[in-house]
């Protein structure tokens, strides 16, 4: 629905307008002060930094710390930036967004349009898995990933992250498909359609507002894991995360805040285009049946 | 729709050959590898937890059996007991606060807002971001020398005082407004969905009877909205057991352990005090907490489903 | 689809196969800051002299906290890196791990035993073999002072704890912070065990902290000890909480300050700043630990990685390592002392030359003893639980008399 319209006075609906688009500027505010102060920051000298207000613009605006960051910023003994590390994020989100959405997808057909006995206890199962604290597994991770040779490599990462996200993949697939109506894939059914084949020419075509969500909560939580990434990756195969904590926890005689602040927001710049970009449809896919337990 | 009885079943059924049989079985062998990655990685490594927290392992896991000793010395530590005591404050508030302003945000912007598609990303986007990108701007912003306070000072509000992140009694709530920031928007969303999705029907019904808008968001749209409270307070509360990143970015648990949680203990225990069955006896606690608010919840919602 | 997951794991596995050098160290360290990441790369260049590549593995923050969460998930997988920087006990329990690779061989041809001091070899040796290679000895009493607050406060040499006392007034005085101190568990320790040390002397440094002996950690020196810090808490400035060291090294410098009390790494951030010592900072040891030193010692840690170009690659990077020449360049910029002994002191400047001088005389008197803050007195899990006492009294969560209560307490259950 979309707000009940108004059905009192002209003056004090427009009242009731003005507060509306107040409160709304308000929080818009707040919620962007953090990625500007981030942004003034990254533009701004470090003698700005050290002598002026957190929140002021800046007086000479300068890219250089973002050049910096990019290409010259030293991590450990390697003085090459973060642009290297930006590739190994890339080489470890898309692989594993692309398999864990594509598994979920598959999950959540299984689940609900062919369903078995227990069905209920293999969903049950596989959503709890959402909730497991991912401190508690790094061992036995390390341990598993040591025995499959994928130790402190990308392709172990990318199974990690797999792994973990297949419940929450699962979990929004299956309640997006439960809501589509099973009288189309009898049909197709009868039309001599196998289990391939209704998945690829009905459900998926129709998956879109889905796939989004999913995509967006996949490539988020992936793109932004420290924890998975300092443990099975450090070194040159590290993760953005990992090197960008490298860079900021660095301590030089000078904290270069305004280096800091512009590595910061390239490591933020994937995430944050991809929710811009697909917010819209972000809603819509919630919309469609992620929220509806 | 009829969940009991599978789409597959509707299948005529009269000549069953080999071929037919592996179509059948099909679908459970796509479920397979995903099920069995779950069995192993999630579950397997639940019992390797439990097993190590019957154990004397320190710096690596070893398998001398010392009984409950880890679990006598997690709950004689005052540490733990600050974690579970953050946890409740930081538990209750985040949840609290995210849903109040998640919902008072979406309603606000359900409004046939003029420039929506400006306002929503703005309230999602703390969502993209991990606190390893944000801590330093957060940490600065509250640290009461270089932010907030020295920024209203510098305004001319000489009194303004904001010293949370570094009051021992107050660090705690600092982290519950980032926190705070970071998830609001996406309950926002969630709420936004919610209200699209409300047949409008119901509420033009409403209007003819003369209702005022405030009563029929109190009496009618706000309990139409109950699936999605619960969906909002399962991912939250899932959020704020997980909250690991946000404490470590902001105040590494400080002043003290004033910020301390639980996913921060089991941290610290089990990488950096070496003492592995101490923190994989946490990680149990911690679990069976999480399986005490999802099981129930699981429970009640498959079932459901099958009327 | 079957198809595309077949593409999908193709291409894993071309992400993950990458070239390997013939003979190349792995390292794993948290040197990330710019004077450290230079010392490094004296080693770095020094190696790949030999022909041996160095992939460095960096993992800064918290004093190596996620450095070893990183270093136990590589060994968990069986895939130890080549060498990885440690501290004190943590090398201890490692090495009762047996996942360590024996440099016996190479340290009696190149005679470590003869110029390793003996407090250092009780951490690089495990029954009587070398595991690690020692690189520098710093040690963590002393106090930094802006040489310009110094001389306004009369610019003597505080020697007792109440004169320090007496200094942090005049700087008081002066309206600039009297104590830059950063407000994170590893720091406060650092304090509190100079001021242990300071107020109890050797031998009770020893009796309490070497030993944990529980009636000289719950006893009246223990109360003096709390109490000393609570006063010394009154010299800080509001923003302390969390702050990184360096950055309280910095109000030293800019003058917003006028003392730190830090290890002598923090005498890198000084050079670099362009400071001379004697001229615009002054170096002493903390007010009533002269002629003690607190030491604690850089080590990389030789895993075993079996035989063949990789073990050959270590064992050069040992012997790079304990090069006497390297000792002096690495440490004239970390600004720690060598551990070795006989390394000449022409190139180090004065807090440099005295640091090396204390350290044999304390070697020799026996007045040295093994950091606690740093790993070497004790082992992590009952370092940290005095940490959490220290840190929760300084920041007063539990007032003197129960941080006395706890202190033994908290020590005996993590032993």
């Amino acid at each position: 629905m979309s707000a009940p319209a108004d059905s009192v006075s002209p003056g004090s609906a427009r009242a009731a307008r003005y507060f509306i688009y107040g409160a709304l500027l308000v929080f818009a505010l707040v919620y962007l002060t953090p990625l500007y102060v981030m942004l003034t920051t990254s533009l701004k000298s470090l003698d700005e930094i050290r002598g002026g207000d957190m929140m002021a613009l800046p007086v000479a605006p300068s890219l250089d710390a973002w050049f910096r960051a990019w290409g010259e910023a030293c991590i450990g003994v390697t003085c090459g930036g973060i642009k290297g590390y930006f590739w190994n994020s890339l080489k470890m989100v898309v692989p594993a967004v692309a398999i864990s959405t594509l598994l979920g997808a598959l999950n959540g057909y299984v689940l609900t349009k062919w369903r078995f006995p227990g069905h209920k206890i293999v969903f049950g199962m596989m959503l709890f898995a959402c909730f497991i604290p991912f401190q508690a597994v790094l061992i036995p991770m390390a341990r598993v990933l040591g025995i499959l040779g994928m130790s402190n490599s990308t392709a172990g990462l990318v199974l990690v992250h797999v792994i973990y996200g297949l419940g929450f993949t699962t979990l929004f697939f299956r309640n997006y498909y439960e809501a589509f109506p099973d009288e189309l894939i009898k049909s197709a059914m009868i039309d001599g359609a196998g289990f391939f084949r209704i998945f690829w020419r009905i459900l998926l075509p129709s998956s879109g507002p889905i796939i989004v969500v999913t995509v967006i909560y996949q490539f988020t939580n992936i793109w932004n894991d420290f924890l998975f990434g300092v443990s099975f990756a450090s070194g040159e195969g590290a993760p953005m995360t990992v090197a960008l904590n490298n860079l900021v926890s660095s301590s030089t005689g000078v904290k270069e805040y305004n280096v800091d602040m512009a590595a910061a927001v390239i490591a933020a710049l994937p995430t944050l285009f991809v929710y811009i970009v697909a917010g819209r449809y972000f809603v819509r896919g919630l919309m469609a049946g992620a929220v509806k337990g | 729709m009829n969940g009991s009885s599978s789409a597959v079943a509707a299948r005529p059924q009269a000549h069953r050959g080999l071929a037919d049989r592996l179509r059948d079985g099909l679908p459970r062998l796509v479920l397979a590898p995903s099920f069995a990655l779950i069995l192993v990685f999630v579950y397997g490594f639940i019992l390797w937890t439990l097993t190590l927290s019957f154990t004397t392992s320190k710096i690596l896991p070893v398998y001398t059996f010392a009984g409950f000793d880890a679990y006598i010395r997690l709950w004689s530590q005052p540490n733990w007991h600050m974690a579970l005591g953050n946890l409740a404050i930081f538990g209750v508030l985040y949840m609290t606060a995210c849903i109040a302003i998640g919902l008072l945000l979406a309603i606000l912007l359900d409004q046939r807002i003029r420039g929506e598609g400006v306002l929503r990303p703005i309230f999602l986007y703390p969502m993209a971001l991990s606190f390893v990108v944000t801590g330093t701007a957060w940490k600065w912003f509250l640290n009461p020398g270089l932010g907030l306070e020295n920024t209203m000072r510098n305004l001319g509000w000489e009194s303004f005082t904001f010293d949370w992140l570094v009051n021992k009694d107050m660090a705690i709530y600092t982290i519950v407004i980032a926190g705070v920031w970071q998830a609001s928007g996406f309950v926002m969303a969630m709420f936004l969905a919610g209200l699209r999705g409300i047949d409008s029907e119901i509420i033009k019904a409403a209007q003819i009877d003369g209702a005022s808008t405030v009563s029929i968001y109190r009496r009618i749209i706000l309990p139409l909205l109950r699936p999605v409270f619960l969906s909002a307070l399962i991912v939250l509360a899932h959020m704020a057991i997980k909250s690991y990143d946000l404490v470590i970015a902001l105040t590494g648990g400080g002043p003290g352990n004033a910020t301390e949680l639980p996913s921060t203990f089991m941290y610290s225990y089990t990488f950096t005090r070496n003492q592995m069955a101490v923190g994989s006896a946490s990680a149990v606690m911690m679990l069976m907490g999480i399986a005490a608010i999802i099981v129930p919840y699981l429970y009640s919602e498959l079932r459901e489903k099958d009327r | 689809m079957l198809k595309k997951f077949a593409a999908g794991v193709a291409l894993m596995a071309l992400v993950a196969g990458s070239a390997h050098a013939a003979e190349e160290v792995e390292v794993l360290h948290w040197w990330t800051s710019g004077g450290e990441a230079a010392a490094l790369n004296v080693l770095k260049d020094n190696l790949s002299g030999q022909g041996v590549g160095w992939k460095d593995m960096p993992v800064a923050g918290g004093s190596g906290v996620q450095a070893m969460t990183a270093l136990r998930a590589r060994v968990t997988a069986g895939d130890a890196p080549t060498a990885v920087q440690m501290l004190g006990f943590d090398i201890k329990d490692w090495s009762a791990m047996g996942v360590l690779g024996d440099l016996n061989e190479l340290a009696q041809k190149e005679n470590w035993d003869m110029v390793v001091p003996a407090a250092l070899q009780e951490f690089s040796k495990h029954d009587g073999k070398w595991i690690a290679a020692p690189v520098n000895v710093h040690s963590t009493n002393w106090l930094w002072i802006n040489k310009a607050a110094f001389d306004k406060a009369g610019g003597k040499a505080p020697e007792s704890f109440d004169d320090l006392l007496k200094m942090l007034d005049a700087f008081k005085a002066q309206g600039i912070v009297p104590l830059a101190h950063g407000g994170q568990p590893w720091q406060d320790g650092t304090l509190w065990e100079a001021v242990v040390l300071s107020l109890g002397g050797m031998e009770f440094y020893q009796k309490a902290v070497v030993e944990a002996d529980p009636a000289a950690l719950g006893g009246d020196k223990m109360k003096e000890v709390f109490e000393a810090m609570s006063k010394l808490r009154a010299y800080f400035d509001p923003n302390f909480s969390g702050r990184d060291w360096n950055l309280s090294s910095a109000m030293v410098i800019e003058g917003k300050a006028g003392a730190q009390q830090m290890g002598d790494w923090a005498k890198g951030e000084f050079l670099r700043a362009g400071q001379k010592p004697g001229a615009d900072f002054v170096c002493i040891r903390f007010p009533g630990t002269q002629g003690t030193v607190l030491f604690n010692s850089d080590q990389f840690v030789m895993f075993d990685i079996g035989s063949g170009d990789k073990r050959n690659a270590q064992l050069k990077m040992a012997a790079a390592v304990m090069d006497p020449a390297f000792q002096s360049s690495f440490n004239v910029v970390k600004g720690s002392v060598p551990a070795r002994v006989d390394v000449a002191d022409t190139a180090f400047d004065d807090c440099g030359k005295k640091g090396m001088q204390d350290l044999a005389d304390a070697s020799k008197t026996g007045n040295l003893a093994g950091s606690l803050a740093h790993g070497h007195a004790q082992p992590s899990g009952v370092k940290s639980a005095i940490f959490d006492v220290v840190t929760q009294h300084l920041n007063g969560q539990i007032t003197t008399d129960e941080a006395v209560k706890r202190l033994p307490e908290a020590v005996a259950a993590a032993k």
